[in-house]
């Protein structure tokens, strides 16, 4: 199911121009990752990709969808959004009930809600909390409920609006796993991220936006060696990629695999 | 001379059995600019609640040992006196937008006008503050029509334009994006030069290595590091326990497995990843020629 934006912009009732003519389209199974400085317009986009937000003009297709023709509660059936701030989401009594809300809405039966619940709450390592509420978690936990509750919905597109906030190692690479579990499982995968190292490391594909307009979007090894076009939107190149810069490195590298395979030529 | 002193605290959340802050002993001099590392749950909010006051006035819960600043005595004072010298950023800068003004300019000047700072003085001060953090566009704006790191900016200013003796900042730059971070550091990394303390929780481990003085190492509520950023960012322990460690570190202790790191010390910055890396490769200069 593809994405298909033409020429959309946006404007929020107070007069700010969020987005200024944006054209994209992701293909079904991309994982994509968009970057950028804060106030570029990347969560005001991803929240047109499930009618959160109506286009002030341009057009947003989801498959063969308009946004502009669909409820956010149809919506939801194609596009998962984990949302930046987890408290702007979560609303259930436990864990438990939280997860298997979305699968449930969506018309599952109960055996596939408890199997969709069930996997989700392992791969984000809560499921000895399903009777916990969610507002007895610290933040950094919350976030992971909301990453749980939107991967049970199993929908074919699953957007992340800063998934690494304030996470450690461990949870980090929980969320990679569940990054990488969805590629196999053909989803296309939209995260916006400030964490430029596990965009290195986690994305084929990368978009940095820059005051609502796409500055630059393509290979994310094309993407993160632009040094000088990425600071215009204050995003510096990961760790490795300038580390490999700095020692002369013909290829932009952007991982430790990379990085150790272009020290040993 | 120590500003902060924590002496064989120890921290029980109300209707817990277990604490989560156990017999911390340390001392933060004036000036200087401490990082508090962790894994999640670790316990770094609530050091940086403990010291802002925040525990035990505001959760309550059983406290042990002594906290002091600036000489005064935590369990001594109320927390309406500790916050004029000790200003906390809180994690969620999503809670923290007071609710009671319409401006972001009105917003950072909320905490002047209650200690009745006077008018001109006021408005010098948001506005210096606001240009630090870069947010002087945004002034006009209301402070709940904004986008996640420009709430945070705004969350921080608030703290910093108050001057606190002691700044307390909990994950300040987790909404901010990379280069922003960067200055962020630098503008934290000035105010200490100028004598201000900062003690900051943080997962960044690239930029408390470039600007911090020290880092301390909290797991499971104990300290198990406490040194120069140099050191413990690089020590085994710490990757034993699974912190997060810079790219730079990770990649040279692979590569010295591999016989591609010579030197002793694992880097933690760019500078000292290029130095080293530089020994092992055959001409830089030459290469990709
Ligand atoms: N509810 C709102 N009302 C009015 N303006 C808004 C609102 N939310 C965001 N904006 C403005 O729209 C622009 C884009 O904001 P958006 O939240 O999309 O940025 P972002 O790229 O996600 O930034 P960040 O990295 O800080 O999360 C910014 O100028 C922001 O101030
Ligand atoms: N209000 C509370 N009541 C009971 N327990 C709490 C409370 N707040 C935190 N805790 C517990 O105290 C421990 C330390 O939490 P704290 O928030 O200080 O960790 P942290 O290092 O800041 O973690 P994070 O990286 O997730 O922010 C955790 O086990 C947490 O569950
Ligand atoms: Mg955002
Ligand atoms: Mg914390």
């Amino acid at each position: 199911m593809n994405i298909e934006i033409s020429n959309l912009h946006f404007a929020y009732p107070t007069g700010v121009q969020a987005l200024r003519g944006i054209s994209l389209t992701i293909e079904s199974g991309e994982q994509v990752a968009i970057v950028g400085q804060n106030g570029a317009g990347k969560t005001t986009l991803v929240k047109h990709l499930n009618g959160l937000l109506q286009p002030t003009s341009g057009t947003v297709q989801i498959g063969d969808w308009n946004t502009k023709e669909h409820s956010v509660a149809k919506m939801a059936r194609r596009v998962g959004y984990v949302f930046q701030n987890p408290d702007d989401q979560l609303f259930s009594k436990n864990v438990g009930i939280e997860v298997a809300f979305g699968p449930r809405n969506l018309g599952m039966n109960a055996e596939q809600v408890q199997r969709q619940v069930n996997e989700a709450l392992a791969m984000t390592e809560l499921s000895d909390k399903t009777e916990t509420n969610p507002y007895d978690l610290s933040a950094t936990w919350r976030k992971m409920v909301a990453l749980a509750s939107v991967i049970a919905m199993d929908t074919d597109i699953v957007i992340f609006d800063e998934p690494t906030t304030g996470q450690d190692a461990a949870n980090i690479a929980r969320i990679a796993n569940v990054i990488k579990v969805l590629r196999e499982r053909g989803k296309t995968v939209i995260t916006i991220t400030h964490d430029i190292d596990f965009c290195g490391e986690n994305f084929a594909r990368v978009i940095a936006m820059s005051q609502g307009r796409i500055l630059l979007d393509g290979k994310a090894n094309d993407v993160l060696g632009q040094e000088d076009v990425l600071a215009t939107t204050y995003v510096d190149p990961p760790q490795l990629t300038r580390l490999g810069k700095r020692l002369g490195f013909k290829e932009t590298v952007r991982n430790e695999e990379e990085f150790l395979a272009g020290l040993k030529k | 001379m120590a500003i902060v002193e924590l002496k064989n605290v120890t921290y029980k959340y109300p209707l817990t059995d277990t604490p989560v802050l156990k017999n911390i002993n340390a001392q933060v001099n004036e000036g200087e600019f401490v990082a508090v590392i962790g894994p999640n749950g670790a316990g770094k909010s609530t050091l940086c609640y403990t010291v802002a006051g925040f525990v035990p006035h505001f959760f309550k819960g059983e406290i042990t040992g002594a906290v002091e600043v600036a000489g005064s005595e935590s369990s001594k004072s109320n927390l309406h006196e500790w916050v004029l010298n000790v200003g906390l950023a809180f994690q969620n800068p999503f809670n923290q937008i007071s609710g009671a003004k319409y401006t972001v300019f009105e917003e950072i000047a909320f905490g002047l006008e209650n200690i009745g700072v006077p008018r001109e003085e006021m408005i010098q001060r948001v506005n210096d503050a606001m240009k630090l953090t870069g947010i002087s566009e945004l002034a006009d704006r209301s402070p709940y029509s904004l986008s996640g790191g420009q709430q945070q900016r705004v969350a921080l200013t608030s703290i910093l334009v108050m001057r606190p003796k002691v700044l307390v900042l909990d994950e300040p730059t987790s909404q901010m994006d990379p280069i922003g971070t960067r200055e962020v550091f630098g503008v934290i990394r000035a105010l200490a030069e100028k004598g201000m303390t900062v003690i900051l929780a943080e997962h960044k481990v690239e930029w408390i290595a470039n600007f911090a003085d020290r880092v301390v190492a909290l797991h499971e509520g104990e300290i198990i590091a406490d040194g120069k950023p140099s050191d413990v960012l690089t020590s085994d322990l710490l990757a034993e326990k699974g912190f997060g460690l810079s790219r730079y570190t990770s990649v040279a202790r692979k590569a010295k497995a591999m016989g591609m790191w010579q030197k002793e010390r694992l880097p933690v910055t760019l500078d000292e990843a290029v130095e080293g890396f530089t020994l092992t490769l055959p001409s830089p200069k030459g290469r990709g020629e």
